[in-house]
């Protein structure tokens, strides 16, 4: 199929999901579909968010084509990746069209969501623990605190002496940052929960069980969830850093071997999948927190 | 039955009594604070004692010892003669801030408590806390979470979650703090109604003498740090009261004579602050 065809459909599909949007919004204000069109199409946060987007490919272009600016002019131009993304025959292999493009897609998912959900199921106990007690705190937090702060890199080596074969390697690499940012983020959640919570859950007779279960973890579940968004996008960065460095597949293995052979546009078709995975990842996490506290949405909104 | 007075005496109301209690605060790099120091005094079985005083003199020290989250250095606080040792559902605490669990809607808040303590069915603890809810005019917002109450209603919904509990001894430490005037007058009036009806005691603290003459049987006056009770005064004012009891003559003898006592209180604290200056005079020159 023509590039020219995709990219017409690729955007006729964002303006249907816009448009969809917008009649939702219509509805709730009670206002004609076309008043609120125009209305988002004139808004100033549209036409910056516009304005912004614009900047950035002009610039692009700009520096790496038109002028092409000594230390720019061996990249490629924004015209040049898109088209070679949608190109039924690519140049250097990799485009909408070749399995490899989905290959090292799926590969890189696999990998971030199973360290992603490790990292959640490990992380958030652990960080209620530390909270809710304290012999727990004394025996666990230095120790935490202490391998924390070492870079996910320097464990590379050891992880592949350890573990059978490269792939839990990188896996267990992107799980350790995920996990510590997701560990600390609870703990910090239970930290901030309001002493008289616990005062009242205490004089009304809660249990130490029942004080984990109804105080202690929807207290701290705002944290858990903003931790839970920062720890998806530290898996992707520790992900793609091991997969450069031990891995067959996977985006961060395409960028790093396109590097190599001098295939500069899949560099960057790569570097914008991964933008778009992980802009994704994260609106998934934040979402399923909006139905896990809609308590705290209609604090927002107000009376819904 | 006179002689047989004691076996009359209702168990599930409580008397609290506060024997020579002392509570000294160390921190480190500051002087030793003493909040409360030989302070007793005595909340009879079924009436509403309102302690007044002047910001901190040590209320919400006692309001916590009371209740069991904290623990005197000395002195002795009794529940009905047994000696207190730590929190528990006897004594329920309303707070000076929403401790309303916003993740819960009113109706789970409310009947938490009973749940706990597994004595009565669900069923059974959801209509005694919906009868509750409805005096108080909150049965329409029962499935709503507290965010989306107004600060009143927020405040009555948590004199619910104490209330569902039939407390021996509920402790309410300023809980009207920060309300409107009129949002506040109108707890003011749930309050009595509510106090009117289970007829449980009561340790209602405040440093607004109006409010304290407005809900009290009696008052107790507190003198500043440390925290010790100066002064008893019976409120005889006739109940149901409403605002005509504000133009009263009575009114005004015994709010003339808390104000006495609590004048001297804030006499000295104006001396002490000369002093300080008088200090602070001498340092400069």
């Amino acid at each position: 199929m023509n590039p020219y065809i995709v990219l017409g459909l690729l955007l006729a599909v964002v303006l249907a999901v816009g448009a969809w949007q917008q009649k939702k919004k219509a509805l709730l204000f009670e206002v004609s579909w076309g008043h609120q069109v125009r209305k988002t199409l004139t808004s100033k946060g549209f036409l910056l968010q516009l304005a912004g987007f614009i900047t950035f490919v002009l610039l692009w272009e700009l520096t790496v084509k038109t002028l092409s600016l000594p230390w720019f002019s061996r990249l490629p131009g924004p015209w040049e990746c898109l088209m070679e993304w949608l190109s039924p025959d690519p140049d250097y292999g990799i485009s909408i069209y070749t399995q490899d493009y989905y290959t090292h897609i799926i590969y890189s998912t696999y990998r971030a969501t199973t360290a992603f959900v490790l990292a959640t199921a490990l992380g958030v106990p652990l960080g209620l623990l530390m909270g809710w007690s304290r012999k727990f705190y004394d025996y666990s937090f230095p120790l935490v605190e202490l391998i924390r702060p070492i870079p996910p890199l320097a464990w590379v080596p050891l992880a592949i002496l350890v573990l059978p074969g490269d792939e839990p390697a990188v896996i267990f690499v992107t799980f350790l940052v995920a996990f510590f940012v997701t560990a600390l983020n609870t703990l910090l959640g239970v930290e901030s929960i309001d002493e008289s919570y616990f005062r009242a859950a205490r004089c009304l007779g809660a249990s130490k069980r029942r004080l984990l279960f109804d105080v202690v973890l929807p207290g701290a579940m705002p944290f858990i969830f903003t931790g839970l968004q920062i720890s998806m996008g530290a898996a992707w960065f520790s992900l793609v850093a091991g997969e450069m460095i031990a891995a067959q597949y996977g985006l961060g293995f395409l960028i790093w071997d396109s590097y190599s052979l001098i295939q500069y546009p899949v560099i960057v078709i790569g570097m914008v999948t991964l933008g778009i995975i992980g802009w994704v990842s994260s609106a998934v996490v934040r979402s399923i927190g909006r139905k896990l506290m809609a308590w705290r949405e209609r604090e927002l909104y107000g009376n819904a | 039955m006179a002689n047989n007075g004691k076996k009359q005496i209702d168990n599930t109301k409580g008397e609290l009594v506060m024997e020579n209690v002392t509570r000294v605060f160390r921190i480190p790099g500051a002087p030793a604070c003493t909040a409360l120091r030989e302070c007793s005094l005595t909340v009879p079985r079924g009436s509403l004692t309102v302690l007044v005083g002047p910001s901190g003199c040590g209320k919400s020290t006692l309001a916590n010892i009371a209740a069991g989250y904290d623990h005197p250095d000395s002195g002795k606080v009794l529940i009905n003669g047994r000696p207190v040792t730590g929190s528990g559902r006897d004594r329920i605490m309303v707070f000076q801030e929403t401790a309303l669990w916003p993740w819960m809607t009113v109706m789970k808040n409310a009947v938490f408590g009973p749940a706990m303590a597994g004595h009565i069915s669900k069923a059974e603890a959801e209509k005694k806390a919906m009868a509750l809810l409805k005096k108080v005019g909150l049965e329409e917002f029962k499935d709503k979470y507290p965010a989306q109450l107004s600060g009143g209603m927020q405040r009555r919904a948590e004199l619910c979650r104490a209330l569902v509990m039939d407390p021996k001894v509920m402790i309410l430490d300023e809980p009207f703090r920060g309300l409107d005037v009129m949002t506040r007058e109108l707890m003011q009036e749930y309050l009595l109604t509510l106090y009117r009806d289970t007829g449980l005691t009561m340790l209602f603290i405040t440093s607004e003498i109006e409010e304290a003459l407005f809900l009290a049987d009696r008052i107790l006056v507190m003198t500043n740090l440390p925290g010790t009770v100066k002064t008893e005064v019976d409120v005889d004012l006739p109940r149901p009261r409403d605002f005509h009891v504000l133009s009263t003559e009575r009114y005004r003898q015994i709010k003339a004579q808390v104000m006495d006592s609590l004048y001297e209180e804030g006499a000295k604290i104006f001396a002490k602050l000369d002093r300080a200056e008088d200090l602070l005079g001498t340092c400069a020159n």
